[in-house]
């Protein structure tokens, strides 16, 4: 609570203990983010994926200074993975972001996957909460370049732009499918490479604009504008295109503030959110009544087919 | 709760090999730490910001360059400033036998020659940071 209190007065000592906190997880943490809550909700988070090695973390870097020179400030996570075996990480993103040191306005936070997998940490989103809620007017959250399913930075972020770069080889096309569907901003980095217009090109034909998409319709029977996500080229390493992709992320926030999605995706992540909590803890709390015991013994008795899963579970809930 | 070390390896000064750094934190993250790589060219500044903002148990500087003298108190003392007298600081690289004195007198918690074998850096640094 008193580093609740000293973070959102400033004290960036406070706010890295507080994440800290937050990552270990536990009372004080839970305390911490029931008391920053109802400040959340004012950032725009934005996400940023690619396959590894794309440029996110020195796309960040570029976004970051030109959310500066707006006059926005800019909380950064930056998610590495850790090694299942050791539990440790190697998290290097800070390399790209030399740029942004000395500046009071940007917060930069690299943070290990600790076991979850799907690109982020189990605290991110929580994470995310403590840097919107001392005021951060952009999260920029980069993911693990995992080439997986990253669903999960499209329900924790508001805006996912997905990096990609030329020259990645066939790899890449099994990426997209997952990736472009999650992605509202699409960015060819490395422009300065050859074959950055062919990968655009390509991007615009796995898109294909021309197909008929049905429009979303809103409760009260008006169609909404459906967004289409632009192709941008930059060169991260000079910041070339940055501010268009600037411009298309904005763009994208007043999209979603004008057409109502804006909430409406915040009560789906909030759903989302309260029903895994509630998952969560209500079997924790069941093993606990039950007892570990008596969680093997029916283990052992659904393995010798003596009784099956459906059965037990009703036993055990004492249905 | 099981300790999960986080320490920042750095590499200030202007010379450009960071391939001691390097090795260092794949050693430490093979330990099963959280080893945050900030890379080339960093300033005292910038490693006194990013061990705040990275709330790190440790510090490890590598330091090759000789200006070892000037760097280090400017560490401590801006780690001191942020209130981060906790954080343990760690040196590698090529420092004469008669800067050691004084630098453990700075309060630096290892340093560590060119010929120091990472597995005894890595344990050293465990010991360092569980706090024996
Ligand atoms: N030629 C060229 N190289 C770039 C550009 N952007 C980034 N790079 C280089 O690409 C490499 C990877 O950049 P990062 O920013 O670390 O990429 P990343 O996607 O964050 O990588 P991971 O976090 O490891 O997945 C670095 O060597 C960058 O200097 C660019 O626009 N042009
Ligand atoms: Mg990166």
């Amino acid at each position: 609570m008193e580093l609740a209190t000293q973070a959102l007065g400033g004290n960036r000592y406070a706010l890295a203990r507080l994440i800290s906190l937050v990552e270990d997880d536990g009372a004080e943490a839970r305390a911490a983010l029931t008391a920053l809550y109802p400040r959340t909700g004012q950032a725009h988070i934005v996400g940023v994926t690619g396959a590894p090695g794309t440029g996110k973390s020195t796309l960040v870097n570029q976004l970051a200074q030109s959310l500066r020179e707006r006059d926005q400030t800019v909380g950064i996570v930056a998610v590495d993975p850790s090694s299942p075996f050791t539990g440790g990480a190697m998290l290097g993103d800070r390399v790209r972001m030399r740029d942004l040191a000395g500046d009071p306005g940007v917060f930069i936070r690299s943070m290990a996957t600790r076991g979850n997998l799907g690109g982020l940490a189990r605290a991110t989103r929580d994470v995310v909460k403590v840097l919107d809620a001392v005021g951060f007017a952009v999260v920029l959250v980069e993911t693990v370049g995992a080439g997986q399913s990253e669903v999960e930075i499209a329900r924790t972020a508001h805006t996912t732009v997905v990096v990609e770069a030329p020259g990645l080889g066939d790899e890449m096309q099994a990426l997209k499918a997952g990736l472009m569907e999650i992605a509202d901003v699409l960015v060819v980095n490395k422009a300065d490479r050859p074959g950055a217009a062919n990968t655009a090109r390509a991007l615009e034909m796995v898109l294909d604009r021309s197909a008929p998409r049905p429009n979303l319709s809103s409760g009260d029977g008006e169609t909404r504008q459906l967004w289409e996500p632009p192709i941008l080229q930059t060169v991260a390493l000079d910041g070339s295109g940055v501010p268009q992709v600037l411009d298309a992320v904005a763009a994208h926030r007043e999209h979603l503030r004008a057409s109502g999605l804006w909430s409406e995706l915040e009560r789906e992540r909030v759903r989302e959110e309260l029903l895994s909590l509630l998952q969560q803890e209500l079997l924790r709390r069941t093993v606990a009544r039950v007892g570990e015991e008596q969680v093997q013994a029916w283990t052992a008795q659904i393995a010798a087919r003596q009784v099956d899963v459906y059965t037990a579970v009703h036993e055990i809930l004492g249905e | 709760m099981s300790e999960r070390f986080r320490i920042l390896i750095a590499k200030p000064g202007l010379d450009g090999h960071d391939r001691g750094a390097k090795v260092i934190a794949r050693a430490l993250r093979d330990a099963g730490m959280e080893v945050i790589y900030a890379g080339l060219r960093q300033t005292p500044e910038m490693i006194v910001e990013a061990a705040l903002q990275e709330d790190v148990d440790g510090v490890g500087l590598s330091i090759l360059s000789g200006a070892h003298m000037t760097l280090i108190p400017r560490v401590v003392h801006g780690l001191r400033e942020a209130g981060l007298e906790h954080v343990k600081l760690f040196v590698g690289g090529i420092i004469p036998d008669e800067d050691v004195p004084a630098l453990e007198a700075l309060g630096v918690s290892g340093i560590f020659g060119p010929g120091a074998s990472t597995e005894v850096i890595t344990e050293f640094v465990r010991q360092r940071l569980a706090g024996s």
